[in-house]
């Protein structure tokens, strides 16, 4: 309000409500002794200074969030019965959390399956994957050594029904007949000028590691925690680095660009909840050092811890906003195989249109991020020559890639595209091949001659 | 490129001429030049801007929306000289707001009059005061330091096409820069108004209004036009408008220093993910229609400057402020038209009003 309330004198519209509500609105908000959803329980207050502090009562605010997570993951079918389902841990709250609940329907699943007669839906696998990053961060092997401890303590307790635990040294990116993957590691991120490109390269590397145990263990499914906290930090970083189009495809539910596609069930929920949920269901979790940022992406976490203070909702503001923006065919669930799904789930799939036809791959993706390209960005198309593998893949990435990845000068970056995974180099040639057909397929019709007939 | 710095840097000559000794860096690539050189690629930049856009056609009457701040002198100095020197066959006015804040803006319309004399272009001057019946000052007066900026933007939009309308022009050019467009970039994000983010980082904007409005300095940083506006010992005149400390915008400006002390390119990087997002072009465009009181371009039954007026007049000053609260709906209502005592400029219709007694 621009005046004060309370002796306002220049008649504005506050005067005009009658005296009743303007007490109300004034009165100091006495302690509401019953939780607001149930109304019969004591509320909870967890003293953290957050919004919404006193109004709900342990359970309801439980329900609540796990009322959430179970809506995102049957509303976009996120997980069926037939699925085996790799949860991304990384001993920080959200993934805890995720952990927790994925964990909880689980036992329901089996308590069902026990229950029922026939056996006719079986229960969904459930494994851990932990990417162990010391080769890339040396000076935390003890804390690393620490962690993995207290993670595998952790998943073994999350039984039954037991969970494979996988940790995942992020060099194993590189394929087990490399030569020194650790080294290789440390040469590839040192030949990245930029601190932020450095970071990044590192978080895409990670993903790398987890779809390559995921698809060698024979999940179908990978659960990322992401909350709504961090999907806002992310809108923004995307839109500083110039990842305005790509950006509608990292925060959604569901992401099946790749071989094992990822789902985030968590969503929609705030890191305030999580962290709550934590302290009320005593949910232990390690904050490891390599965690913090630097550069752009810590700028852009303050800027959001900013404008929290000022108004607790604007992280939901952020992630809504970017909700609007049209998502990819590929923010779906996949088509495939439906032999082993069970009848009722295919039919609820087809039902809501959740799945998408894996034909339809018209984009064309940055090897290094994964990032769906504007067609109209790529003009680049005819930089290609034989055996220039450096130019070749400056040509594949993305703008924003090409500034804070890739090494500035030819021969730092045919070094830099030598010590990439190999999956990311494929990914080139892939590319490369395809846009040709892209631009053929465009104007097949006017063509007169045979591709081996034209110069 | 490369290799040119490299030497360049060793022996402490300009990066681009090789010749003169640098005197900056500069801001957008942080390469080491010369004053000549900066002069150049600046006007050369917004040359480039100009002509692979087409703002322009030759002969258009073109409107520069002058405050006498940097932005807007910089602006006119520039466009007057890449106008004789490429022969764009513009007709340049300078069209300047009055919104009655005493101190600050007093101050900046000697500084557009001087610029009419330097530049040889003429001047034309509109005031809310006309126009409204309030200044600026009123209005804080009664609503305080929350919402004023929302006012004096609504009101200055108009009051441009309206100046525009005077001058005869057949566009309007506005010393918006690549930092205003990146903060609207995330303001709107923040807030979220997605239609508004869809529209805001175009270059040219209202074609199908009363007047179409252009800004060439687009991709030009703001640090940039400072330089500019620094060597070359532009008149300008450079304090803050006195009522802007509590804007929202404020969060969003320090950010964006931020990010540019750490990642120059990131400004550019805002402006093109604005440009990139994919929303939909065929939901979100609000109906146009005109406003039922004044006739101005609407989307709603009033237009925005109408319905804030009717809210200052009646003494409720968050009409018109924040979500929609039905407050068009409630016009409805108050079918009384405003009554006879009320011989105000504002309540008359736009057509009545008679613009040749207006101004200077």
């Amino acid at each position: 309000m621009a005046c004060n309330s309370t002796g306002c004198e220049s008649g504005c519209y506050d005067r005009e409500k009658d005296n009743g509500s303007k007490i109300v609105e004034d009165a100091v908000v006495t302690q509401e002794s019953v939780c607001v959803k149930c109304k019969c329980n004591e509320p909870m207050t967890f003293g953290d200074g957050g919004s919404e502090d006193g109004r709900f009562c342990a359970e309801c605010f439980r329900n609540n969030v796990f009322g959430k997570f179970r809506l995102a993951v049957t509303s976009h079918a996120m997980i069926t019965p037939s699925d085996n389902v790799l949860v991304a841990f990384s001993g920080g709250s959200s993934s805890r959390v995720a952990l927790q609940f994925v964990h909880e329907l689980q036992i329901k699943a089996l308590k069902n399956y026990e229950a029922s007669r026939d056996r006719s839906l079986p229960v969904f696998g459930v494994g851990v994957a932990f990417v162990d990053e010391t080769a890339a961060f040396p000076a935390l092997s003890t804390e690393m050594i620490d962690a993995i401890e207290w993670i595998r303590s952790t998943v073994s307790s999350l039984s039954p029904p037991a969970k494979g635990l996988h940790v995942v040294p992020i060099e194993s990116v590189f394929g087990s007949d490399s030569l020194d993957p650790r080294d290789r590691l440390v040469k590839l991120l040192d030949s990245v000028p930029d601190d932020t490109g450095k970071e990044d390269l590192l978080l895409h590397l990670k993903m790398l590691s987890l779809q390559k145990v995921a698809s060698e263990n024979g999940y179908n499914r990978l659960v990322v925690g992401s909350c709504t906290s961090r999907i806002a930090s992310h809108v923004l970083t995307a839109t500083v680095k110039g990842r305005g189009y790509s950006l509608s495809a990292d925060i959604q539910h569901v992401d099946a660009r790749w071989k094992v596609p990822i789902v985030l069930p968590l969503r929609d929920c705030v890191r305030q909840e999580i962290t709550r949920l934590c302290l009320l269901d005593g949910l232990k979790t390690v904050e490891l050092a390599c965690r913090s940022q630097s550069g752009i992406n810590d700028l852009v976490s303050s800027f959001v811890a900013l404008l929290q203070e000022e108004n607790p909702s604007r992280e939901c503001t952020i992630v809504r906003t970017a909700a609007k923006l049209t998502p990819f065919y590929f923010n779906k669930i996949p088509e495939t195989d439906d032999s082993n799904v069970p009848m009722a789930t295919q039919r609820r799939l087809k039902r809501f249109n959740l799945k998408y036809d894996g034909s339809m791959t018209t984009e064309a993706f940055c090897p290094i991020c994964n990032g769906p390209q504007n067609r109209s960005d790529s003009s680049e198309l005819d930089y290609f020559e034989e055996g220039q593998e450096s130019d070749a893949l400056y040509a594949a990435c993305c703008s924003s890639c090409r500034f804070q990845i890739l090494p500035q000068d030819g021969s730092s970056r045919e070094q830099f595209g030598s010590f990439l995974p190999d999956h990311m180099i494929s990914q080139v040639k892939h590319q490369k091949v395809n846009s040709q057909a892209y631009l053929r397929e465009k104007i097949k019709d006017c063509l007169l001659l045979d591709d081996e007939e034209v110069v | 490129m490369e290799s040119k710095s490299k030497k360049a840097g060793a022996t402490r000559l300009c990066c681009l001429c090789i010749l003169r000794r640098p005197v900056l860096k500069r801001p957008k690539t942080l390469q080491q030049i010369c004053r000549e050189c900066f002069y150049e690629v600046f006007e050369e930049e917004i040359h480039q801007v100009i002509v692979q856009n087409r703002l322009f056609k030759s002969g258009e009457r073109v409107a520069i929306g002058a405050s006498g701040g940097k932005d807007s002198t910089v602006l006119a100095y520039v466009l007057s000289e890449l106008n004789r020197r490429h022969n764009y066959g513009l007709d340049l006015f300078l069209l300047s707001i009055d919104e009655g804040i005493t101190g600050y803006r007093d101050d900046s319309l000697e500084t557009v009059k001087r610029n009419e004399v330097q530049y040889g272009l003429p001047l034309q001057i509109v005031s809310y005061k006309d126009l409204y019946g309030w200044t600026m000052d009123d209005i804080v007066k009664m609503i305080g330091l929350k919402n004023n900026c929302t006012f004096c933007g609504v009101f200055r939009r108009q009051a441009l096409d309206r100046g525009a309308a005077l001058l005869k022009v057949d566009k309007l050019v506005t010393g918006h820069n690549a930092d205003d467009i990146a903060e609207t970039v995330l303001l709107n994000i923040l807030r979220g108004d997605i239609a508004r983010l869809s529209r805001c980082t175009s270059i040219t904007t209202g074609e199908d209004g009363p007047i179409p409005r252009c800004k060439p300095f687009k991709y030009t940083y703001e640090k940039e036009i400072v330089m500019y506006a620094y060597f070359k010992k532009l008149d300008y005149f450079s304090t803050e408008c006195i009522y802007s400390p509590n804007a929202y915008r404020g969060f969003v400006r320090e950010f964006i220093k931020d990010l540019e002390r750490l990642r120059p390119r990131a400004i550019l990087d805002i402006i093109k993910s604005g440009e990139d997002f994919r929303i939909a072009t065929t939901t979100k465009m609000p109906e146009q229609g005109t406003c039922e009181r004044c006739g101005y371009i609407s989307s709603q039954k009033w237009c925005k400057a109408c319905v804030l007026l009717e809210g200052l007049n009646r003494g409720l000053p968050k009409m018109g402020i924040g979500r929609p609260r039905g407050v068009n709906g409630d016009h409805k209502k108050d079918t009384k038209k405003p009554g006879p005592a009320v011989k105000s400029i504002e309540s008359k219709q736009c057509g009545s009003l008679d613009f040749q007694n207006f101004g200077n």
